[in-house]
């Protein structure tokens, strides 16, 4: 087991989908001088769905994402900034732009099979200096093996790293262990990002720590999309528990997130009925707002939406089949009622 | 050889090119006098020959020696760079099916008339011919302030040149949703499944009205006239669902937004169902190629 593990807290990124995309400046701001100097190693601030997320799609940002980092940069003493990208959302102008802020990595996410589409993105991070970070979506849809030969890809354009991505918070422990070892084979440093729908993402971290993963993600209070992700004040505890020695700043952790993020947090994300629903059907956690929303205009059970999006295998960025599942559903369910009233 | 048809050619052998030399074969106005490519040994050429149908393994030069009027290039962007002035020096019409964007942006259903006297039509992207037929109609009954499109296509369906340009695609697209559909402004989103079976190419609009009032009946209306329109040259070409009108928050406050969903099933000729994404630009193309020829005629008429 490696004695340096290093987080990225993506309480301004993952965060970003509970937040509805309406971060402040001052929020931005204050979540950053609260997480410097914790030991900490990246901040990652951009829209939820990455750079160029901010649309109809996905939620449009309040505030430009780019002036959200821009703060983030400046008010960062010694933490570095890191943004997301999801080619097919996000450009690789869009990097350029927050590369010239001063951001120092990106994080280039695919859905776990895709890997091929970000050869551009990376070769254009390398070039402006960033460090590139593979993050493959929805790990828990294909075997390890062939998410190992996904991870490769990512390796072969020059990650430096690859992430195992639990959007779906659908793995156990056991399917997070054999995905790590898989990766490790092929790739320079594996990683970890889980979400809380199973009540799972502390101790698939864990799990993926034991197996061999070097880098994990945290959000302050777990607030990130779904039931959330881990919550980086407790990964920092759970580390030391664990006898692994990685120097953060426990107190300061949960300082900051009972200080600083609790109190502009619009819930507490928690595995509760929907989010459960998230997890067992292996869907994109960040369907979770887009789902009840939708299914509160039509008078539908949001878990029934939730389960037919898992039967028809959609993958991250999908959330204009919401509208259309919904739609159905709710067709299905007046047709239903209008015999069942002809039969009466 | 159909007497009176207008010769054409296909450059470009691969998915594309083949799927449009089995829609062209069914056309009674153009005959396919060249299909060409650099390979001798390309399964295209194969194909095409077994057909009965003039191959050429010398590209551009096998096509200008066809004595051609018309030419669809299904090869790159850099290809078709090179191609342009040689085919516009021989008076050749290009039908461009690439990235490369040297002629105006076209969709059939919106624009292709005032472009047809030109030497070069560019098709944009399949995104593209399947949302900004929807932008322009909504946008001629509320004109829109924004309009952003969603392209969720089967991953079978991606092929090397989608997967290593896409960031060509949302910008190509987005640019096209403003300038050929109407939007003040736009964005493009792509999305690839890989689901088994492969989804049906599905492609969503967002649209935000400047004027919050709408006509909702003039709005529908004015789709489904538009989806009639298009579904004539693209079989597969339909609604999903009924437009929903939602509210959402923009940067310009909470405003109406219209959300259209749409699917396109392929027709099959040479490409699977669906890859509704590579039919409908085969089917653009022909159209482009079908209108071309009816001008030339009608116009050599009224001359």
């Amino acid at each position: 087991m490696s004695s340096r593990i290093r987080i990225t807290d993506t309480t301004l990124r993952d965060g970003s989908h509970p937040m509805r995309h309406a971060y402040t400046v001052q929020q931005v701001e204050d979540v950053v001088r609260a997480l410097d100097g914790t030991g900490v190693s990246l901040i990652e601030v951009t829209h939820g769905d990455g750079l160029g997320g901010s649309s109809l799609q996905y939620g449009m940002s309040h505030v430009p994402e780019l002036e959200l980092i821009e703060r983030a940069v400046a008010v960062s003493e010694s933490t570095d900034i890191g943004v997301l990208l999801l080619p097919g959302v996000g450009t690789r102008r869009d990097l350029k732009a927050a590369a010239d802020l001063g951001v120092k990595a990106v994080r280039i996410a695919t859905h776990c099979t895709e890997a091929d589409i970000s050869q551009q993105h990376f070769a254009a991070a390398q070039e402006l200096g960033l460090e590139p970070i593979g993050f493959l979506m929805m790990s828990h849809m294909i075997e390890p093996a062939q998410l190992a030969e996904q991870a490769a890809l990512m390796a072969g354009y020059g990650a430096t790293c690859v992430y195992i991505v639990d959007s779906a918070g659908a793995l156990v422990p056991a399917g997070v262990r054999d995905r790590v070892a898989a990766l490790a084979e092929v790739v320079p440093e594996v990683a970890f990002h889980g979400h809380n729908n199973l009540g799972l993402a502390v101790g698939n971290t864990i799990a993926a720590v034991e197996a061999g993963a070097t880098r994990i993600d945290g959000c302050l209070r777990g607030l990130g999309a779904g039931a959330g992700n881990a919550a980086t004040e407790l990964l920092a505890a759970v580390l030391h528990q664990s006898g692994i020695d990685t120097g953060f700043d426990v107190f300061g952790l949960s300082d900051a997130a009972e200080q600083v993020v609790q109190p502009f947090m619009p819930f507490q994300p928690f595995p509760d009925r929907e989010s459960l629903a998230l997890g067992f059907a292996g869907v994109y956690s960040t369907f979770l707002l887009h789902a009840k929303r939708h299914s509160e205009r039509l008078g539908i059970d949001p878990r029934d939406v939730l389960v037919e999006l898992g039967r028809r295998k959609a993958v991250a960025g999908q959330e204009d089949w919401i509208v259309d599942v919904a739609g159905e559903i709710a067709a299905a369910q007046a047709a239903d009622l209008a015999t069942g009233a002809s039969a009466s | 050889m159909t007497t009176g048809a207008t010769r054409v050619a296909i450059i470009g052998t691969g998915n594309i090119g083949t799927d449009l030399l089995m829609k062209l074969r069914g056309s009674e106005t153009m005959e396919v006098a060249c299909f060409a490519g650099i390979d001798p040994a390309s399964e295209g050429i194969a194909r095409a020959k077994d057909l009965g149908v003039p191959v050429s393994s010398d590209g551009l030069d096998g096509v200008l020696e066809a004595d051609v009027k018309v030419v669809f290039d299904a090869t790159s962007a850099g290809a078709h760079r090179s191609h342009a002035p040689r085919l516009e020096q021989a008076g050749i019409f290009a039908v461009d099916l690439t990235p490369a964007h040297i002629g105006p942006l076209v969709v059939p259903a919106v624009n292709l008339d005032e472009h047809l006297s030109g030497t070069n039509v560019n098709l944009i992207t399949c995104g593209g011919q399947a949302t900004i037929p929807i932008v322009h109609a909504l946008d001629r009954v509320a004109p829109l302030k924004y309009a952003e499109m969603v392209s969720t296509i089967a991953s079978l369906s991606a092929g090397p040149g989608t997967r290593q340009n896409i960031d060509e695609f949302t910008r190509t697209t987005s640019g096209a949703l403003q300038q050929v559909g109407g939007a003040a402004a736009g964005k493009a989103i792509m999305v690839l499944n890989p689901a088994d079976p492969p989804i049906l190419m599905g492609n969503t609009l967002f649209a935000v009205p400047e004027d919050p009032a709408i006509d909702e009946e003039a709005l529908r209306a004015s789709v489904d006239r538009m989806v009639e329109q298009v579904s004539r040259y693209v079989p597969g070409y339909r609604l999903k669902v009924e437009p929903v009108i939602d509210r959402q928050w923009t940067p310009w406050g909470e405003r109406t937004v219209v959300i259209v969903l749409l699917q396109v099933e392929g027709a099959g000729d040479f490409l699977p169902p669906y890859a509704g994404n590579l039919d409908i630009m085969t089917a653009a193309a022909c159209q482009v190629g079908e209108r071309w020829v009816q001008v030339q005629r009608e116009g050599l008429v009224a001359a």
